[in-house]
């Protein structure tokens, strides 16, 4: 395959993984006003969980969905315990999720050891799937068309439901929403839950590319802000453009300009913060 | 029994006594307008009730029922309703969405959270109306960040009426209006039935003394007058507030 296409089709492979990392980010940051510092780590956390529950015999797409419930679990149980009773100490939200990162950094650390974990890829997507006489390689077209599918049904979800409506108007206006009767509190689970679920199940779904090892989630936990400060918060459709943006930088900035490849991934953000704090689609200046 | 009852109420921020030993009655369908200098304490009275900020003594009941440590989303259920000095709406939404979300989070539909809120026929009908009854039905379909601030009046006031409270509290309704949309909002708030119970926050005395039976006038935070229109305005501790002793 051409290189250019190759470096193309991976940046759209990372752009799909980090969707799925960040929208979750992003409707967490939108709703609480919290930056849950903790995500990278439903990431690395979710993909050590999917490592085990893989190393019990599971097939790896039953490993990905029960790593993203244990995550559900785990993201809403520290929700309830921890953040709520720090609700309006922002300082104190974000230095909690950031002593959680730490913590869960140790004790994967602990757990599963410090070598890099490669997992295989699925079964029946190890191959390549021939395109307008292109051959692209099955699991990474795999990732881009599941991140497709999850990004409709969460924006089906946002925009089509109840749930959504009160979701959309608890971003908005938290206390508005609060006075026309909405249980705001119970929607902060729900998107704790949601977030840190599909977080874990994106972090076994990068597995076979990205393997996993200890650091994966200070790696991941920058992308995740820049897509948000990109695209916005509480904003699905600013994840879903800030994640194939990134992707692309990150990749091609590597390729063409690897001494400044961090400046090209970090300046976009500070323009937008200089410039659009709220975003290019967010609703709210973080 | 009164429609609101405050016993007592106080509130500090840090050293800051911002409410102090506040006791109020509002009998069912009496207009209370409460008055009082910038930093009396009004629109904190406003939070304690509505549960936004939690008290650190007294207590408050509505219609008998002690709500003091309900949280705010409940109180809306047990009928009390408010609007804000701020306007503060879901602007991306548009002006039917936003009724409409205030008559779902009252509604048993709230339950259902995954069918559509837009194909609820009975919550549609309803928000219609009630933007129909402050004179913005053909706006319906637009989104409240495209329309003027004397309209985001009407439509709180209507996602407030929607709810059908006993008790409705206006945190300062005709500020920021234009000399026509003050009289728009006062035909609107005039229309009210008296079933509905109003406390309202207001600077601009020659409207809101029209709307009230009583006025109450607070200062640092203390009922300091209480009393009927001519009551309050020949009391000396009015005077001393407001022009000094």
């Amino acid at each position: 395959m051409n290189q250019w296409l190759l470096l193309g089709v991976n940046s759209i492979t990372l752009g799909g993984l980090l969707f799925l990392l960040s929208a979750g980010f992003s409707l967490i940051f939108g709703l609480m006003r919290i930056p849950n510092l903790t995500h990278g780590s439903f990431f690395m956390l979710g993909a050590y969980i999917g490592v085990s529950f893989l190393g019990l015999g599971l097939g790896f797409w039953a490993a990905a969905l029960l790593a993203a419930a244990a995550m559900a679990v785990i993201g809403g149980g520290i929700e309830r315990l921890l953040l709520r009773r720090l609700a309006g100490q922002e300082l104190a939200q974000v230095l909690v999720t950031l002593g959680l990162s730490f913590m869960i950094a140790d004790l994967c650390l602990m757990i599963w050891g410090g070598d890099p974990i490669s997992l295989d890829t699925p079964a029946g997507l190890s191959g390549a799937v021939p395109i307008a006489s292109i051959v692209f390689p099955a699991y990474r077209l795999a990732i881009v068309v599941i991140a497709v599918v999850i990004a409709v049904a969460l924006w089906l979800m946002l925009e089509r439901t109840r749930l959504g409506a009160m979701i959309r108007a608890g971003v908005d206006d938290a206390p508005m929403a609060r006075v026309v009767g909405i249980r705001v509190s119970r929607l902060f689970t729900l998107i704790f839950c949601l977030g840190a679920g599909i977080a874990g199940f994106a972090g076994v779904m990068g597995g076979p590319i990205l393997s996993v090892y200890p650091g994966l989630d200070a790696d991941m936990l920058p992308l995740a802000l820049i897509i948000v400060i990109l695209g916005g918060t509480g904003s699905l459709l600013g994840a879903l453009l800030g994640s194939i943006v990134v992707g692309f930088l990150y990749n091609f900035g590597q390729v063409l300009f690897p001494e400044i490849a961090y400046i090209i991934l970090f300046l976009p953000m500070l323009l937008i913060l200089l410039f659009r704090p709220q975003g290019l689609f967010g609703r709210h200046a973080p | 029994m009164s429609a609101l009852a405050i016993k007592d109420l106080g509130k500090s921020f840090g050293g800051l006594r911002v409410t102090a030993g506040v006791t109020l009655a509002l009998e069912a369908g009496e207009r209370r307008l409460i008055i009082g200098p910038n930093g009396a304490g009004k629109t904190t009275l406003f939070n304690l009730i509505t549960g936004e900020l939690k008290p650190d003594d007294g207590a408050i009941a509505l219609f008998g029922r002690d709500i003091t440590a309900l949280p705010t989303r409940a109180r809306p259920h047990l009928g009390l309703a408010r609007t804000y000095q701020i306007i503060t709406l879901f602007a991306q939404e548009t002006l039917l969405h936003n009724v409409t979300l205030s008559l779902l989070g009252l509604s048993p539909l709230r339950w259902s959270p995954f069918r559509r809120l837009d194909r609820q026929a009975v919550l549609i009908e309803r928000a219609r109306a009630a933007l129909a009854s402050v004179g913005l039905e053909a706006l319906a379909g637009r989104p409240l960040a495209q329309t003027s601030y004397g309209e985001r009046r009407r439509v709180e006031i209507a996602m407030a009426l929607v709810q059908q409270p006993k008790v409705l509290l206006l945190d300062e309704p005709f500020a920021g209006l234009s000399v026509d949309e003050r009289k728009d909002v006062r035909r609107l708030l005039a229309s009210i039935p008296r079933d509905v119970t109003m406390l309202m926050i207001e600077h601009d005395m020659d409207v809101a003394l029209e709307l009230a039976d009583r006025i109450t006038l607070m200062h640092f935070g203390q009922i300091v007058v209480e009393g009927s229109r001519a009551e309050v305005v020949a009391h000396p501790r009015t005077r001393e507030v407001y022009f000094g002793s």
